[in-house]
């Protein structure tokens, strides 16, 4: 094979279908060179979660997520895509310690970038102790690789979005792809309705909800590196390049998280709604980002916000 | 035990620790010799993005000058649910949080959580579980989310939830339920010295390695979760 067909994406005439519709399997060969996948703990093996059983609901043989290694553009990569169309993507006992392996697979490595392609609600209720364990031993790998000079890629653009501790783990990412459909929180619309009421947060407000957790908020303010489109091959596009450029995680680098995240807080804390902050980062007509196509965003968004890689 | 009780037994020969609208920073003298750096979260406050930022500012602060372990005591609510919270982007302010505390236990800090009394989701994952060793105090009350509000999401009866959490501590609330799954390595007393505690349990820490899953594994409370782990960390490392 020359290396101009390696480069060549799973299929190309697929390259312009929806990251957003398509399944976590599909995620895998939209990002990977064809053929080039080999998975671990696949279906075949029905590691299913033990205690899905209990609560009388039907399991999945991968419990919603695969993982494994492929190729991107011809260099080896390991990968990690959540099903958030099975129990919203969440992280039970058995789909957390598959990502924890892997993780600590990448730092022992060293030299292997790891791909999460995060599609998740969070912590999975029913083994709720198990996956808010998973989580946090989910981050201290994500850490550790990172320390170990391993490069950890975010993509966030499913229909369960990025929440709980997937949000906290995407956090802990080298950096992060997200497109307009991508939403990134802690808590979510409806948990946040619940406890705080409908005045504090409207959840069927959907131009509220993506406006404040959306892609391009999160881009804006610098808590994600590039802004796609719902493509394949734009979130390939992006995981490519970011793989080749990001750096590891160092003292200086929590240092100057630091830094960036309290002149988050100095310049936008009194901020009360997106609008507000867009304004004051400097958008000229803030009310037109929702709808404002790609292309234009993008070079907006260059010209206005300030993130450095060895910063997150 | 109230945190001044509990500082009192860690720190028989004195400590300074401001608690500042339920926020924790300062150190205590070491009974075995040395300091030991305090943060954590009191009163079950809520962490939001300005009581993080502040934490992390201190272990930050600390890491350039100063040596000895980190304890993270921690009675707090969960996050801060609110929509400045998730407008300035939360998830960064708790994930920095978390990799402060983990990236100072590996470079020589060792970290150690305290949980004396509730915590729960993302503010637990960003202090107490985010630390290499983890103790539970008697009546503490750690939670990922509280029966009402799993009932809600999980449409089952509050009564048919209570009835499953008797036989299924992977899913039930409560500091043994934790220690079962390998998330609270040892449970202290609270009617002996917490500074002769501290002291057993530094001179025997574990090293850095993670060892939640193996310890879950032992006590039966995740069955899976390691030998999991280990079989996709092999797989990924073959040839």
């Amino acid at each position: 094979m020359s290396s101009a067909e390696k480069a060549r994406p799973a299929k190309p005439h697929e390259m312009s279908s929806s990251w957003y519709e398509a399944s976590a399997r599909q995620r895998v060969d939209f990002v990977l060179d064809a053929g080039s996948f080999q998975e671990f703990l696949g279906p075949e093996m029905r590691e299913v979660s033990p205690h899905l059983r209990v609560f009388d609901l039907p399991e999945q043989f991968d419990d919603g997520i695969i993982i494994g290694r492929g190729l991107l553009a011809g260099s080896p990569v390991f990968i990690a895509a959540q099903e958030g169309r099975f129990m919203g993507g969440a992280f039970g006992e058995v789909h957390g310690a598959k990502l924890t392996g892997l993780l600590r697979a990448a730092r022992d490595a060293k030299s292997i970038p790891l791909l999460i392609l995060f599609d998740t609600g969070g912590v999975r209720l029913q083994e709720a102790n198990a996956g808010e364990l998973a989580i946090a031993e989910i981050m201290r790998a994500v850490v550790e690789a990172r320390t170990a000079g391993v490069k950890i890629i975010g993509l966030i653009g499913g229909r369960a979005g990025c929440y709980g501790g997937g949000g906290l783990t995407a956090g802990c990412c080298s950096a992060l792809v997200v497109s307009e459909q991508g939403r990134i929180a802690v808590s979510g619309p409806e948990v946040i309705e619940t406890n705080r009421g409908i005045e504090e947060f409207d959840s069927r407000d959907r131009a509220l909800v993506w406006r404040t957790m959306g892609g391009k908020h999160r881009h804006l303010i610098g808590a994600a590196d590039v802004f796609v489109d719902d493509t394949a091959k734009a979130f390939r596009d992006a995981a490519l390049a970011l793989v080749q450029t990001v750096a590891a995680l160092t003292l200086e680098t929590l240092l100057n998280e630091q830094v960036r995240l309290e002149k988050r807080l100095q310049s936008f804390g009194a901020s009360g709604d997106a609008l507000d902050i867009w304004k004051a980062i400097g958008v000229p007509e803030a009310a037109s980002v929702p709808g404002m196509p790609t292309e234009k965003f993008v070079s907006l968004a260059d010209k206005l916000r300030s993130t450095h890689h060895d910063a997150r | 035990m109230t945190l001044d009780e509990i500082l009192a037994s860690l720190f028989p020969d004195g400590c300074k620790v401001e608690n500042d609208n339920g926020i924790l920073t300062g150190y205590g003298s070491l009974q075995a010799g040395g300091q030991g750096m305090v943060i954590g979260v009191s009163d079950r406050t809520a962490l939001g993005v300005d009581e993080a930022i502040r934490l992390s500012s201190f272990v930050l602060g600390a890491l350039k000058t100063g040596s000895g372990p980190i304890l993270v005591i921690v009675d707090s609510d969960s996050q801060r649910m609110s929509k400045r919270d998730e407008l300035l982007g939360l998830n960064e302010f708790l994930a920095h949080l978390a990799k402060c505390l983990t990236y100072a236990d590996m470079h020589g800090r060792p970290t150690i959580g305290i949980l004396y009394g509730h915590s729960a989701a993302g503010a637990f994952l960003a202090t107490a579980l985010a630390t290499r060793v983890l103790v539970g105090l008697p009546g503490a009350s750690p939670a990922v989310m509280d029966l009402p509000s799993m009932s809600k999401v999980t449409k089952l009866s509050v009564e048919v939830l209570e009835e499953k959490a008797k036989s299924t501590p992977v899913f039930a609330p409560g500091l043994e339920n934790l220690a079962q799954t390998g998330a609270v390595h040892r449970i202290w007393s609270a009617t002996s010295s917490l500074a002769a505690q501290l002291d057993a349990l530094l001179a025997d820490l574990p090293d850095t390695r993670d060892i939640r899953d193996s310890l879950g594994k032992e006590r039966k409370g995740r069955i899976k979760a390691a030998e999991i782990a280990e079989r996709v960390h092999a797989l990924a490392l073959a040839p």
